[in-house]
């Protein structure tokens, strides 16, 4: 019944996609409400919804949501500002790349997290400290990756610009550009979810607002319905934006989908 | 020939590829000479990996030879440009233009006004068929309307000298049948220069004023082949006694050069 590379119908994908949360939170009811793992440490589906109720009309959990979003998206843009016209200037010109790449390459693997006290130290607890963490966790990556999409554009399109009249500059605006846009936009998404674990990581330590310093004050008062409630937030923020820039890319780019 | 000057000359033109990984040279072409005259339809016919994408590529200023040098209308090809047209056998429409923008690429490159350009599209959409197609993705068309897109987006700029590196080579053959007729019609109208490769003995008759056959690797012109029939040509010109018979000739000249190229591997 099941073949390999056989798609799939869209009503079935929904279902099976939808099924497989519903399996999740049944086991996760099934462990907590019948008594199988102790409320001290993972609270039902049930408490973590009242509390996260809670922490909405209460605790003014919403502005902790807010401050963190804007965290990301604005540390994420710094990154992105930088990150992609060096990407392509390295992707189109290789004495750029032989320049920059090997340090870039190296800087990729310093992990943000590892930066905070430093970071601390230079620019306090403050919203620039975060949004560095974010900047510094995320802009190695797009730069490479950006190069790398840019430098693999197919030769015979460039070929084809030139004999149409291109001059080297005009190839990069009109063909390197175009051809890449919708890479470019991938690899922005991509990484986009990998600044979320930076900022939660830049929130747990030293901060006074944002869901990872929700969390880990709920650490302390053993509210496990508040963290676990807290993380769930994140992960739906998270699908959000990647429905968004999917369907962005749809729109933005349909000569692709033809 | 010596009182015209030509439309295009090659003059000792050869291209050694260094070796990859210590390898040794390779010799992709020999010192080659030829000479175009303005309006005429030339095919360069040989077997493949005999060097005619490395000439072709020279021409259009792709590559850079090692030896001699490319003159049009006189002055020498140091980079490719608008006055020579290229079509490759790869489709290269740009995916991300519709077929109206495709063609009008090299124009607002050139920065013709919109109005212009227009007319311009306009009248290559209807010679190649494509009308009603002007906002299609490329990849929503077949091989042979990709390749048309392709040759109105190089003739849009006038070229001096149109370039084609087999490109019908990837279509059926009734496709193939079509476009050769489409593209004569237009050179019987025009008279563009026209430089063509193509490995297909048929396609070089079919097409050309004179037949360039190619030896095997290392490529160098072995020999010219005029061809008499006269125009306009249509498909039921290849099923007669004149066309055979220089379709012999063809088979036995680059029989002998295939198999020194199917030895080579
Ligand atoms: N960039 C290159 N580097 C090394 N060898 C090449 C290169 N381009 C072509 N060649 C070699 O030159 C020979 C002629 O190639 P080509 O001109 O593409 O032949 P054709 O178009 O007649 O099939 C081939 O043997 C090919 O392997
Ligand atoms: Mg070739």
């Amino acid at each position: 019944m099941i073949r390999p590379l056989e798609p799939v119908g869209q009503t079935a994908r929904v279902g099976l996609g939808l099924a497989f949360f519903a399996l999740f939170v049944g086991a996760w009811a099934f462990a907590t409400l019948g008594g199988f793992v102790s409320r001290t440490f993972l609270a039902d589906p049930v408490t973590m919804l009242q509390d996260g109720w809670l922490l909405l009309t209460r605790f003014g959990f919403l502005h902790d949501i807010g401050m963190t979003v804007w965290r990301v998206v604005g540390g994420f843009a710094l990154a992105a500002i930088v990150a992609v016209p060096l990407g392509i200037l390295m992707g189109a010109y290789k004495p750029i790349e032989a320049l920059l790449e090997p340090f870039v390459s190296f800087a990729r693997y310093l992990p943000a997290s590892a930066f905070i006290p430093l970071l601390i130290l230079w620019a306090g607890i403050g919203e620039f400290q975060k949004l560095l963490v974010i900047f510094i966790g995320s802009v190695f990556q797009l730069i490479l990756m950006v190069a790398v999409a840019v430098g693999s554009t197919r030769r015979d399109l460039v070929e084809a610009a030139y004999t149409l009249g291109s001059t080297e500059r005009s190839v990069v605006r009109r063909v390197l550009l175009p051809a890449n846009a919708p890479d470019i936009a991938e690899i922005l998404r991509l990484v986009l979810g990998w600044a979320w674990t930076y900022v939660i990581v830049a929130e747990l330590i030293g901060s006074s607002s944002g869901i990872g310093h929700m969390i880990i004050d709920s650490q302390s008062l053993l509210a496990t319905g508040q963290m676990i409630f807290g993380i769930i937030v994140i992960g739906l923020i998270g699908l959000v934006s990647d429905f968004a820039f999917k369907a962005a890319n749809r729109a933005l780019f349909p000569w692709r989908l033809a | 020939m010596a009182l015209v000057r030509p439309k295009l000359l090659v003059e000792n033109v050869s291209r050694v590829f260094p070796g990859v990984h210590g390898g040794a040279p390779v010799t992709a072409l020999q010192p080659t000479n030829l000479s175009v005259p303005e309006n005429d339809f030339i095919t360069l016919l040989g077997p493949s990996g005999c060097g005619k994408s490395t000439l072709l590529r020279i021409v259009a200023g792709l590559d850079r030879p090692t030896t001699g040098r490319v003159l049009l209308d006189g002055r020498e090809v140091t980079k490719p440009g608008p006055e020579r047209g290229m079509v490759f056998q790869s489709y290269t429409l740009f995916p991300w233009l519709n077929v109206a923008q495709n063609i009008a690429y090299g124009l607002a490159e050139r920065g013709v006004p919109e109005a212009r350009r227009r007319e311009i599209v306009d009248h290559y959409l209807a010679r190649m068929g494509l009308t009603g197609f002007a906002s299609h993705w490329p990849k929503q068309l077949s091989g042979g309307m990709q390749q048309r897109v392709a040759i109105a987006r190089a003739l849009a700029n006038d070229p001096a000298i149109l370039l084609l590196d087999e490109p019908f080579g990837a279509l059926d053959n009734q496709t193939r049948a079509l476009m050769q007729e489409l593209l004569l019609g237009i050179w019987e109208r025009d008279r563009k220069t026209v430089l063509f490769v193509t490995h297909d003995i048929e396609e070089a008759i079919f097409l050309a004023s004179r037949v360039l056959v190619m030896t095997a690797r290392p490529g160098r012109i072995k020999a010219e082949v005029p061809v008499d029939l006269p125009h306009p040509r249509d498909y039921r010109m290849k099923t007669t006694p004149e066309f055979n018979a220089l379709k012999a000739r063809l088979t036995e000249e680059i029989r002998a050069e295939a198999v020194l190229a199917a030895e080579e591997h």
